[in-house]
């Protein structure tokens, strides 16, 4: 699967959580690839292990990790041989940046916002405080905040535009690869269709790779280049939206898809019945097996990914 | 004082069991609920309109969505209609009988006919209470002595809820639940009075994409079978169309689009109405290379509204000298299908 063409690669990455219960496998030997200028979405219910993969991508480790391993290739080179320091200095903002869940939240309530976007660029790029400011601004309007709001405190804007703020704040370095937990997910229809149209003409204009993680299907097909099913720590099917959104292939995709009501058209929405696994005591096998409307005998045993019509596939039924 | 519960409900009841569909449940009238702000805790400093004129019927057995973005006013048309914030003006009209004038021996009655449905489940319900504690919880309340008979109720509940088998769950506490169970308790409880509306507020937002289908298929067979009136407060639409009979549409305090579930998605006449429809999304892979006509802007704030039509200010066919001077009354469409918008004049 490696080309030129690829932004990141992951290969068999792990993120496993120490508590009191024991290890949760969090993030469980995820493989997966991204080009320039290609947006991918990581679709999964709560609970699956998707925003400790935006934290795994970007190394954000809380105190209490347990595993952390794998290979995280950026533009062909492997990051994950950089230690702490050097990973801060010239990936973490840099090369990739990150959108938090509930970034309208995260904004320090005592700074400008204007003050905020502009720090990233003064820290890693040196850049002076009124340079920076100008760039600030320059993002601003990329994002559709007024120049004015520069000056404002994060109190005095609506959680959308707090929202748009966060993303500026993620793209003022002008990376190369932005990954956005949930951007969308606190907010409005209508803040959330506009939100989506910033990121489509940040997309074009900019040229920014996207990893989109989120839960609600419907709306992440609005930037989808493609699509990885995230099941219990791992990932088990990687599409091209256009072929996920009409036929998926894993049998959780297909339950995940019938699954979500839809506005036009006449489809009853169908749930999947049982739980997905504890990340603490995972069965072998497939991991979906139990909920399985397909399993069969195989599926005891731990699925390959399968390679179908340049589509990636965990599932027994493609062998 | 439980007699005499008992028999104001025996009373008010055997005048409506026919529960005829096309009968008014609920009623309510120009209701206006205003919140007054004040300035260093005296000085009056205006009022947030939260919800202005509203007026609608609730019919015995029918479901209504009340649709609108956050701060629209429907948390506080609906904890009007549960009795938590006094109206400003206006009546509420439940079985005829006006809540503004209800004693507390009214209130007994009225709570046992009224349930509610939380947003959050784990909030929603006592962390160090058993299921079967939180569910006995208003019968105790409601007066039923007999222990058994208690015990009777909340297993018969909890089965319609499907939370079977029971003994699995009378005995756990809900943070030992996941959220879907945590939620079809709170539905239990609400139902365990045998009322005839139900008001639940955003029941599904706070859960799965694959468990909210489940919740939302369970309200809707107990609303069936039950005969139950359903308020059922959203801001998504797309959850609407396989839950109930008609939708309100509110922005800033009104509401601006009263209308049958199809209608309004076929033929949504006003044009906030139409923007809502536009920026629900599918699940298409072509949505990524339009972009989508959004009305600039943000919703205005409710203690200074602006004059006229209050969407006016971001709609794009908006008449000049109409709009923004004098507030639009409700149009009708077509039968049931009523907008408050000048274009329908």
């Amino acid at each position: 699967m490696m080309n030129s063409n690829t932004l990141l690669r992951l290969e068999d990455l792990k993120l496993h959580f120490r508590t009191t219960s024991g290890i949760v496998q969090a993030v469980d030997g995820v493989n997966f690839s991204l080009g320039y200028n290609e947006a991918v979405v990581v679709l999964g219910e709560s609970g699956c292990g998707k925003s400790s993969l935006a934290k795994a991508i970007l190394r954000l480790l809380p105190r209490n990790t347990a595993e952390y391993s794998g290979k995280v290739f950026l533009n062909g080179s492997d990051v994950m041989t950089l230690d702490d320091e050097e990973f801060r200095r010239n990936v973490r903002w840099i090369m990739m940046s990150l959108v938090p869940q509930a970034a309208m939240n995260s904004l320090n309530p005592v700074l400008k916002v204007g003050d905020q976007i502009a720090e990233p660029l003064m820290v890693h790029h040196g850049v002076k405080k009124d340079e920076a400011l100008k760039t600030a601004l320059a993002m601003f309007q990329h994002v559709g905040v007024p120049g004015a709001f520069l000056d404002r405190y994060a109190f005095e804007l609506s959680g959308g535009m707090r929202q748009r703020v966060a993303i500026a704040m993620a793209l003022v370095t002008s990376p190369a690869l932005v990954v956005l937990d949930e951007p969308t997910s606190a907010l409005d229809v209508l803040t959330q269709a506009n939100i989506f149209n910033v990121l489509k003409r940040l997309k074009g204009e900019l040229e920014t790779s996207f990893i989109l993680i989120t839960h609600d299907i419907a709306t992440s097909s609005e930037l989808a280049d493609r699509v990885a099913v995230m099941y219990a720590g791992q990932i088990v099917e990687v599409s091209d939206a256009k072929n996920f959104f009409t036929a998926p292939l894993h049998p959780y995709s297909q339950k995940l898809m019938a699954s979500v009501p839809r506005l036009r058209g006449d489809e009853e929405p169908e749930f999947i019945t049982g739980r997905p696994p504890s990340l603490l005591n995972l069965p072998s096998g497939c991991r979906f097996r139990d909920r399985c409307p397909a399993a069969f005998g195989k599926c005891s045993e731990d699925p390959p990914v399968i390679v179908k019509d340049q589509r990636l596939v965990k599932c027994w039924l493609y062998n | 004082m439980v007699m005499i519960a008992k028999s104001a409900e025996e009373k008010i009841t055997g005048v409506s069991e026919a529960n005829v569909k096309g009968d008014v449940l609920l009623s309510v009238r120009d209701l206006r609920v205003w919140f007054e702000l004040r300035r260093f805790g005296f000085g009056h400093a205006g009022y947030v309109r939260a919800v202005d004129n509203v007026s609608f019927d609730l019919h015995y057995g029918e479901a209504v969505a009340v649709v609108g973005e956050s701060g629209c006013g429907k948390s506080s048309l609906m904890k009007s209609i549960l009795g938590l914030n006094k109206p400003t003006k206006g009546n509420i009209l439940f079985e005829g009988k006006d809540i503004n004038t209800f004693d507390t021996q009214n209130w007994h009655w009225y709570r046992r006919k009224v349930g509610y449905v939380q947003q959050d489940p784990y909030g929603a319900l006592a962390p160090f209470m058993t299921v079967q504690r939180i569910l006995e919880e208003p019968l105790i309340v409601h007066g039923v002595k007999n222990a058994d008979e208690r015990e009777q109720r909340v297993r018969k509940v909890m089965d319609e809820v499907k939370l079977s088998p029971a003994d699995d769950f009378l005995s756990k506490y809900p943070h030992m639940l996941s959220g879907g169970q945590q939620q079809r308790v709170v539905i239990a409880r609400a139902m365990v009075m045998e009322p005839k509306l139900i008001v639940a507020d955003e029941p599904v937002s706070m859960l799965d994409a694959s468990v909210r289908v489940e919740i939302l298929k369970l309200l809707r067979g107990l609303q069936e079978s039950h005969n139950l009136a359903m308020i059922y407060i959203t801001h998504d639409l797309s959850t609407v169309r396989y839950f109930s009979e008609r939708i309100f549409v509110m922005y800033a305090g009104n509401i601006v689009e009263k209308s049958p579930v199809k209608e309004l998605l076929n033929n949504p006449s006003h044009p906030y109405t139409a923007a809502l429809l536009t920026a629900t999304s599918d699940p298409d892979s072509r949505n990524a290379e339009t972009f989508k006509e959004i009305p600039p802007g943000e919703p205005p704030s409710l203690v200074s509204p602006p004059t006229g039509c209050r969407f006016h200010p971001r709609c794009s066919r908006k008449i000049d000298n109409l709009c923004d001077v004098e507030e639009p009354p409700e149009f009708e469409i077509s039968a049931g299908h009523h907008a408050a918008c000048w274009l329908y004049k």
